[in-house]
């Protein structure tokens, strides 16, 4: 059970002045059970690609398999994809048009066909899980809502269908702080449940903290892709091609380069502290 | 000197909304300021540019923008004039049809000359990193592409005053240190006030001043290293420190002795190897 992907390549704007090489022959396979981080700069075709992965944009060269299921086939239903494999889009605040905060997160599960129980219940675990109140919410109209409770609505209304596979296109860009860290807690918690994780994120921090396996994306094609520690280990290449590295493995090489005998390949501050500890402990006792 | 910006006890009330989402806000910016605004989501960050911009006008209290009352209609176009915004959300500040018609847009309505016009286009799309894309449509670019082209339409305007609403929150990291230079340039050769509102920290650390937002008020204000300094009270208002003031505090906390106001890498290095 995967989302696999085979030689895709798309084009926006085809035989128009526009034409943008978007994806170029793409090979991929997101397994269930994986935590995947997807960055790349501005640019480099992040959304493009994770629009393959529902249907969204079907493929025109390559193919596309969902659970072995190719969704090009003419008997798949793109409904039942689309349940399986949640997109919370960039800006996903632009999808909202409900008159309320309920009936927005509704939507999707009222098109499942629920019984209105099962959908309020889905609802008020969704509104939960991204930290709402759920009572002093649930009427507000999401036009009256600051840009990060906007944001927060949005990615409730995925969570509310129960997918699989969850691709989140830079979902915390806007968060403050604290909700950027619940967010990415609810996340977590979400792959604890046997959820499949994607995510799209410009904050390197978070990619490091967060996903087993990281792919980068370059001008339309998979540029490197490894585990955070091999991927964060050059950072030159990194910095070249518009990324960057956690703010910790820049204070570890900055220690390193005077003098400090410091393991650089440290992604979390928990284990910068620990690593600068030791070293400083063992010159005291040396 | 007299302040750029004056907003003197100013409170806001969306009509239908029970609370206020400002209360007795008030502040003066200095012209050649560079102050960052934080505070968490709903806390009013927004809505307080929107009322500089006078997109909104104050439920109580008033706004002077360089001797202009926000209230006073006529005073309008050049209230927007001195103070130039980038909003929350590109989609909703990109007007035209082709990228440099829209960076175009400010600087017609000021009336500026055709020549001066194609310049600053030029110059604020190549500034952003964008004057490739110049004849593309604006919806037909990645959320970051867009981004950088509301930037690049204020940049064009040549505001004595710039309010940028989260502006670098859709940029790759080599786009928001790209981003961030350039505020910084503007602010320091040309003497432009740069009001920030950021979510991220170390955007923030490189203000002059920096704001904390809570509840539509203003709880904290000083130096970067005068706010961060208070870890505990950063983070009750939803925010957090730098990656290396938070490490600098764990080592404090392990009984290393260093100072507690560490905000920028080379500081914490300094400490660390002295
Ligand atoms: N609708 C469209 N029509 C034409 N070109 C497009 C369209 N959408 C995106 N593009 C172009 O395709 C390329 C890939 O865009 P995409 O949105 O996938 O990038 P991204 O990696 O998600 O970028 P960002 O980090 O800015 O969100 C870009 O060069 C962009 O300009
Ligand atoms: N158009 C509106 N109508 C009614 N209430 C609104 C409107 N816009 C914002 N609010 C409310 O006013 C308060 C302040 O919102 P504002 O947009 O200023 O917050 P912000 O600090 O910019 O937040 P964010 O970090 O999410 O952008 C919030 O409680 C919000 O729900
Ligand atoms: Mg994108
Ligand atoms: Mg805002």
């Amino acid at each position: 059970m995967s989302i696999k992907i085979e030689q895709l390549s798309f084009y926006y704007g085809q035989g128009t002045p526009f034409e943008t090489k978007a994806l170029v022959d793409i090979t991929m396979e997101i397994k269930r059970g994986d935590f995947v981080g997807i960055i790349g700069q501005t640019g480099s075709g992040k959304s493009t690609l994770i629009q393959h992965f529902n249907g969204l944009i079907l493929p025109e060269a390559g193919t596309v398999y969902i659970d072995g299921t190719n969704i090009k086939d003419k008997k798949v239903k793109l409904k039942l994809i689309r349940q399986k494999v949640g997109l919370v889009f960039q800006y996903p605040e632009y999808q909202l048009f409900e008159e309320t905060v309920f009936k927005d997160v509704a939507y999707g599960p009222i098109n499942l066909a629920l019984d209105e129980l099962e959908v309020e219940r889905r609802v008020k675990y969704a509104l939960e899980l991204v930290g709402f109140d759920y009572s002093s919410v649930k009427d507000k109209s999401p036009f009256d809502l600051s840009g990060g409770q906007k944001r927060r609505v949005a990615i409730a209304g995925v969570l509310a269908m129960k997918p699989d596979y969850l691709v989140l296109d830079e979902p915390t860009a806007g968060l403050d702080p604290s909700g950027r860290n619940k967010l990415l807690n609810t996340i977590k918690k979400l792959h604890e449940n046997n959820i499949t994780i994607i995510l799209v994120s410009h904050s390197m921090e978070d990619i490091a903290r967060l996903a087993d396996y990281i792919y980068v994306m370059y001008q339309g094609r998979i540029h490197m892709q490894g585990t955070p520690h091999e991927i964060y280990k050059d950072s030159e290449e990194l910095k070249r091609i518009g990324l960057g590295v956690p703010q910790v493995v820049d204070i570890m090489k900055a220690l390193k380069a005077r003098g400090m005998n410091v393991d650089t390949d440290k992604l979390t501050i928990e284990g910068a502290t620990e690593e600068i500890l030791r070293v400083l402990r063992s010159k005291k006792d040396a | 000197m007299d302040p750029i910006i004056k907003i003197s006890n100013v409170s806001f009330q969306y009509s239908q909304e029970e609370k206020n989402a400002l209360n007795g806000v008030s502040l003066d910016i200095q012209p050649g300021e560079f102050v960052a605004i934080l505070g968490h989501n709903g806390s009013g960050k927004s809505t307080l540019a929107k009322l500089i911009n006078s997109l909104l006008l104050p439920t109580e209290g008033e706004i002077i923008v360089k001797g202009m009352n926000t209230k006073n209609d006529d005073m309008l176009w050049n209230i927007r004039q001195t103070a130039g915004m980038v909003f929350q959300n590109p989609d909703n500040q990109l007007v035209a049809t082709i990228v440099e018609e829209d960076v175009a847009f400010g600087p017609e309505n000021q009336g500026v000359d055709p020549v001066e016009i194609r310049k600053r286009v030029d110059d604020s799309l190549k500034a952003v990193d964008m004057y490739e894309y110049r004849k593309r449509p604006p919806h037909l670019l990645s959320g970051g592409q867009k981004q950088r082209i509301a930037i690049a339409g204020v940049l064009a305007m040549n505001s004595e005053c710039i309010i940028l609403d989260e502006p670098t929150a859709m940029l790759d990291p080599s786009g928001r240190k790209e981003v961030l230079q350039t505020i910084k340039k503007l602010n320091h050769d040309e003497n432009k006030t740069v009001l920030l509102i950021t979510h991220f920290m170390d955007e923030a650390v490189q203000a002059d001043r920096v704001i904390v937002m809570d509840g539509g008020k203003i709880q904290m204000e000083g130096t970067p290293k005068e706010v961060f300094v208070n870890i505990d009270l950063i983070k009750k208002f939803g925010l957090d420190v730098p990656q290396v003031t938070e490490l600098a505090h764990n080592l404090i906390n392990e009984g290393i002795m260093m100072p507690r106001d560490i905000i920028k890498i080379e500081e914490l290095v300094d400490a660390i190897c002295q």
